[in-house]
């Protein structure tokens, strides 16, 4: 009898929580009229369309591990799993002896073994998890998966379809044929095309899994593609919660040093400047070495490895947003100034309204843009941040999936003869997707939500 | 103008000690002498009496920011804070936690970084400024969007990317260059050569994007549109108008950094194993040797602030509208 206790860690409930604040965020901006305009005219792209659709997925994968649940293991003892554990579980079982190419049937290197009759031979031992290559052929397999993927997103697209042909007014037949020629306002025949890639290539990851080591084996004999899906929680974790910290920093001390000047200006702009000048690495590298000493004098704070290596990954993300918030409250700050010279924030002070309402009504809607655009474009660094950190040893546990510490523990494999290289190859493939998408969304928000560029529009 | 130069390093006083003060609550108070004393000696089979010898022997037992045992101005002067800070001030760092003096290794490491650094840089800001010229001449072309797109996707990519596939393809496969390593006087240069054109091509996606946008906006200007309608070229108004125009914000980005190229990179010289600052500091993260990553801190904002006062004095050389006062 299976059972399923929920146990969520700390960063999944603030993951969920910033997903439930942003769900509401989307509430509010879909009754604005003005906002509304605003954010279809970043959908307008197609290049921005598709960015999103890509961030929406590792943000689902994110979400799925970040469920966490213990139920009873197969050899009688309770394990901690997670929702994505639960659908890749074939891969979590899978443990080869040491490294193996992509869709190799044997281990990479030979190894001593005593065969039936006695002899010791020196051979290439063959994989433990795979299918046996007579009954399996990768074209068929492929076929198959593309067809369950055109099936399951071509109703996905159907229903959406519908939809928006409800939402529109129009007949279905009408509405699709607008669609398929791209005369839509919102350019859904490249959204739907993207949805059908992605998931194509899911299903066939996910069908190819349970016969090849489809991006191979590691040092260990880790699925290395499972490692590089576990790993998408961890850059995008890294990414939205350092913001979650670093945002109410920035806006708070940036609208207080612009709109109430004197001896407070001083103080937080002498603050900024201080920790700015400070080398970002080194202060995040103090902290953490700082931080590690702190976590082996509490050993009471955590019960098993994913709890401390959780708790690291919490104050990673507290640090890295205690030393990134300057840039943008200095950009708020200077915002703030100018427009709390403006004539109808002079003449609500005038009316004697409460400063607090005057933040809330006229300056937080009008830095709304800054704030946007400043998020966006941290993400991506923040995610080859977490690469760069790990790498120099002040980044995430050690027994985390991280694409950092994936590269970090193959690097040295490059030296190898023949060099073993799909390690790397998945860590920063998967990357590389990532922060491309982010970069290339960032900077369509940017051409949109920026006034200055409101003329070339 | 000296007044001006004495007045700006006053103000960087007050930085500096808001610094030490950073530096000191993390290494002092968050993380106090007795938890260093027990990480050190074993956490295990400490006593009481260990600890306090150790602290007694690195000069760590006195207290934070207020010693009541001692009488008048010295009740503040003889405590932790201030004594560790005076001593960064006249940057005496102390010892390592291997016995060596971190000045003289300091002073000894700066150069192989600068090698590094300083070239990276040089051929860098050429590189970004020539290919951002040459994009704005042909703007609004398949050019400038081709380009454009090509420097997003080397944006995108991990600079520990440029790195390994550079050593494997230029040294390991066609060996053309050593793959790491260093050597004193003219020799360095092989091996110098991979990690800056590394440097150099992990910089080129921010760096054009970032010039072109600025050229971009100077190219916007009235004085612009009257140089145009004159009959001056094309050619002329980029090099005789906008490249110079735009030598005041490229300024503000680029004197800033200079000062602390002394620091090196972290991740390119423990790469290739430089003996520069950057993997000194690498080494003493990873031996969690607090004394060295304390004296980087301090040596860090200080080239920081140096760079600010620098790009300062250098607006009022370049632009007249600016007058010191």
């Amino acid at each position: 009898m299976a059972e399923f206790i929920l146990t969520p860690l700390w960063t999944d409930w603030m993951i969920w929580g910033l997903v439930g604040a942003f769900a509401y965020l989307g509430f509010l901006i879909q009754r604005s009229q003005q906002v509304r305009a605003q954010w279809l005219g970043i959908f307008e792209s197609k290049l921005a369309m598709s960015s999103a659709i890509i961030l929406l997925s590792y943000l689902i994968i994110a979400l799925l591990d970040s469920v966490h649940f213990q139920t009873l293991g197969m050899s009688g003892v309770m394990e901690y799993k997670s929702a994505l554990d639960g659908v890749f579980s074939h891969l979590a079982l899978i443990q080869e002896r040491t490294y193996s190419a992509p869709f190799a049937t044997t281990e990479y290197t030979k190894s001593l073994v005593v065969n039936a009759a006695g002899q010791v031979q020196h051979i290439k031992q063959p994989l433990e998890h795979i299918a046996n290559p007579a009954q399996f052929s990768i074209l068929s397999q492929s076929l198959l998966a593309i067809g369950y993927a055109s099936l399951s997103s071509g109703l996905l697209i159907l229903l959406h379809l519908f939809w928006r042909s409800r939402v529109h007014q129009s007949d279905f037949i009408g509405w699709t044929k607008q669609v398929i020629h791209g005369q839509t306002r919102l350019p859904w025949r490249t959204a739907y095309f993207t949805v059908w890639v992605l998931v194509s290539l899911a299903v066939w990851f996910w069908i190819m899994s349970h016969s090849v080591h489809v991006l191979g084996t590691d040092k260990v004999g880790s699925d290395v593609l499972y490692e590089s899906l576990k790993s998408i929680r961890t850059g995008v974790l890294i990414g939205v919660l350092t913001t979650l910290v670093m945002l109410p920093l920035a806006l708070f001390l940036g609208i207080s040093a612009g709109l109430f000047k004197g001896w407070v200006d001083d103080v937080i702009q002498y603050v900024y400047t201080t920790l700015n000048s400070i080398p970002g690495v080194l202060l995040i590298a103090a902290s953490v070495l700082v931080m590690q000493v702190i976590l082996s004098n509490h050993p009471d704070w955590f019960t098993r490895t994913e709890e401390r290596a959780d708790i690291r990954l919490l104050f990673l993300v507290l640090i890295l947003g205690l030393t990134s918030w300057t840039g943008l409250c200095r950009l708020l700050r200077a915002e703030t100034l100018k427009l709390s010279a403006v004539d109808y924030v002079t003449a609500a002070k005038a009316f004697g309204i409460n400063r607090l309402t005057i933040i809330r009504r006229h300056i937080l809607p009008n830095v709304m843009h800054i704030v946007l655009i400043a998020v966006v474009l941290d993400f991506s660094g923040l995610v080859l941040a977490e690469a760069v950190l790990s790498y120099v040893g002040v980044g995430v546990d050690p027994t985390m999936h991280s694409w950092g510490n994936m590269i970090n523990q193959a690097r040295l494999e490059m030296a190898r003869e023949p060099m073993v290289w799909w390690s790397l190859f998945s860590a920063f493939l998967f990357m590389f997707v990532l922060v491309l998408a982010a970069n290339l969304f960032s900077d369509r928000v940017q051409t949109v939500l920026d006034p200055r560029n409101q003329s070339s529009l | 103008m000296l007044a001006y130069i004495v007045r700006r390093l006053l103000f960087a006083i007050p930085i500096l000690i808001g610094v030490n003060l950073i530096t000191f609550a993390l290494f002092f108070m968050v993380n106090t002498p007795d938890d260093m004393a027990r990480s050190q000696l074993g956490a295990k089979q400490t006593t009481p009496e260990m600890i306090a010898s150790w602290k007694a022997e690195k000069g760590y037992d006195k207290p934070l920011f207020y010693n009541e045992k001692q009488p008048g101005l010295a009740k503040v002067s003889e405590t932790l804070f201030v004594q560790e800070s005076l001593k960064l001030f006249w940057f005496d760092f102390g010892q390592a936690d291997d016995g060596r003096q971190i000045s003289t290794d300091i002073l000894e490491r700066m150069g192989p970084s600068l090698a590094i650094a300083l070239p990276t840089f040089v051929i860098g800001l050429v590189t970004n400024i020539a290919f951002a010229l040459l994009i704005v001449l042909f703007r609004g072309s398949v050019l400038d969007t081709a380009t454009m797109v090509v420097a997003v996707a080397i944006m995108s990519i991990s600079g520990l990317f440029y790195i390994i596939a550079g050593q494997v393809l230029l040294s390991k496969l066609w060996h053309w260059v050593p793959i790491s390593g260093y050597s004193d006087g003219w020799d360095a240069v092989k091996f110098m050569i991979l990690p800056v054109l590394i440097g150099v091509f992990a910089g080129l996606g921010a760096g054009i994007r970032w010039y072109r946008s600025l050229f971009l906006e100077e190219m916007n200007k009235d004085y612009i549109r009257t140089a145009r309608a004159k009959g001056l070229s094309d050619i002329k108004v980029l090099f005789g108008h906008v490249l110079q125009n735009g030598l005041l914000p490229i300024l503000t980005g680029v004197v800033v950094v200079i000062p602390t190229l002394f620091m090196g990179s972290l991740i390119m010289e423990s790469f290739f194993g430089i003996p520069g600052l950057g993997s000194y500091t690498i080494d003493a993260i990873n031996a969690q040797d607090f004394g060295i990553v304390k004296a980087m801190v301090f040596l860090g904002s200080v080239l920081y602030i140096i760079g600010l006062i620098l790009t300062d004095i250098s607006y009022t050389y370049f632009d007249p509208r600016v007058r010191l006062s």
